[in-house]
């Protein structure tokens, strides 16, 4: 898997991780892939529910050490 | 406009008065349709803030200009970013401070009654979860019935009348809720009282709660008179308060009763839960104002925020003390139970003390409805 960009939202409160998601992935091309990383549990629901309804596809996602990790391919 | 701030506190009068509100709920769809903030007269309009990132003109329509609005998301964050956005266009809007994690900790005191000989029992109404907590007052001690895990409103509590924290009850393992009553008793030294049958498992030494106890509060000998009654769980425990008060803990409810699986013993405790709500309870007086650990619906409370009827009452009103026909109750216990509370199994395992979550993880644990109930 080819990660265009990384996005670390780590110790960020919601709603702070998919307002920075959103701005990285307005600077991707359709079709790359971007990982983030957050500390939000809210992310679990409201990323994955986010990318739907943007279109964009969640490729990956895994927790590790408390960080939750998504890769995200761009409509 | 202007952004102002509602606490949880406000919004609880709001329940309470059977006022108007109109809840802007920005949380995820899923998450609003498991569990919601509740009030009689409140209209609820759910969008997602991640919906709104580019601006709320989409919405505006759909929001009413003589309404007041409450903007509400999980922790804050969210309901803030929108309410400045809704203030920018033009509305005067308020967000709810600390989110549902502050709704779902929020404990309302309410009084319920006197007692015969002096003294009072205050119901601590855990609105946003369901959840009903007790306490006994009476010549400066108190005892504390089904406590949840926010002690310091408890301890405050009490400091506040003066009063002195003697003995602490768990009806029985609660499985929607962590409990707090072992943290009460260490902190204030009081006997901690759990039913053994349910306590088979804990990791921690307990007062053995039987059928026959009685403990006395204050020196007006206030009597809690305990009732074996299994049903919601094997070890599930009533009480008779001052002759007065039946906390009836997990078993009955004002338009529900408790539901027995989620031990996972649905199948055999039915005729057990059957016992206590048809034959033991129907010994006690219909005078008796019964007083449970759970409500389900906000058609439960009274207009006074209290959630209390009188037994015979019940006997008369509540459905599932009306079904003469034995399968037709077990197939209410039974089958169509709504869904079990949110991660049910580990809260059962802290309230043994078997787990130690970190009070985040608590919290968490925590979220959504009690759903104790079967109607």
């Amino acid at each position: 898997m080819e990660i265009s960009k990384v996005l670390d939202a780590k110790g960020l409160a919601c709603p702070m991780p998919i307002v920075k998601t959103k701005k990285a992935m307005n600077e991707l091309e359709s079709g790359q892939i971007l990982e983030i990383h957050t500390t939000d549990k809210g992310a679990l629901n409201d990323l994955p529910a986010w990318a739907k309804s943007g279109g964009h596809e969640v490729v990956k996602q895994e927790e590790e050490n408390e960080i939750l990790k998504f890769w995200i391919k761009k409509a | 406009m202007t952004v102002k701030v509602m606490t949880s506190a406000d919004v609880t009068k709001k329940v309470f008065n059977k006022e108007e509100l109109f809840v802007l709920d920005v949380r995820n769809e899923s998450d609003f349709n498991d569990w919601k903030i509740e009030g009689k007269n409140f209209d609820y309009l759910n969008v997602p803030y991640y919906e709104l990132l580019d601006g709320v003109e989409g919405i505006l329509e759909k929001l009413p200009s003589d309404k007041e609005i409450l903007v509400v998301c999980a922790k804050e964050g969210s309901s803030v970013m929108v309410a400045d956005m809704l203030s920018e266009a033009g509305l005067t809007v308020s967000y709810l401070k600390g989110g549902m994690k502050a709704w779902s900790e929020h404990l309302e005191p309410v009084k319920v009654g006197d007692l015969k000989d002096g003294g009072e029992i205050y119901q601590f109404v855990r609105i946003g979860k369901g959840c009903l907590s007790y306490m006994v007052v009476s010549n400066g001690e108190a005892a504390l019935i089904d406590a949840t895990r926010m002690i310091d409103i408890y301890l405050n509590f009490a400091d506040s009348i003066g009063a002195k924290i003697t003995h602490v009850f768990d009806t029985h393992l609660h499985a929607d809720h962590i409990s707090g009553g072992r943290q009460i008793a260490e902190k204030t030294s009081a006997i901690y009282w759990l039913p053994p049958k349910d306590a088979t498992d804990v990791t921690f030494s307990y007062q053995p709660l039987e059928g026959g106890n009685d403990v006395t509060i204050g020196n007006a000998t206030i009597n809690i008179h305990a009732i074996y009654s299994p049903g919601h769980t094997i070890g599930s425990t009533s009480f008779v308060v001052d002759e007065q008060f039946l906390l009836s803990g997990d078993i009955l409810f004002i338009d529900s009763i408790g539901r027995p699986d989620l031990a996972g013993m649905a199948e055999d405790w039915v005729s057990d839960l059957r016992e206590t709500l048809y034959n033991r309870y129907r010994e006690l007086s219909d005078e008796l104002l019964v007083l449970p650990a759970h409500f389900m619906i906000m058609d439960e409370l009274n207009d006074d925020g209290t959630v209390a009827e009188k037994l015979g009452t019940l006997f008369a009103k509540n459905h599932g003390l009306n079904i003469e026909d034995e399968n037709e109750f077990r197939k209410l216990v039974t089958g169509n139970l709504p869904p079990q509370p949110h991660a049910y199994q580990e809260i059962r395992q802290t309230n043994m003390g078997k787990i130690n979550p970190d009070e985040e993880k608590q919290r968490e644990m925590e979220i959504g409805p009690n759903r104790c109930a079967v109607r």
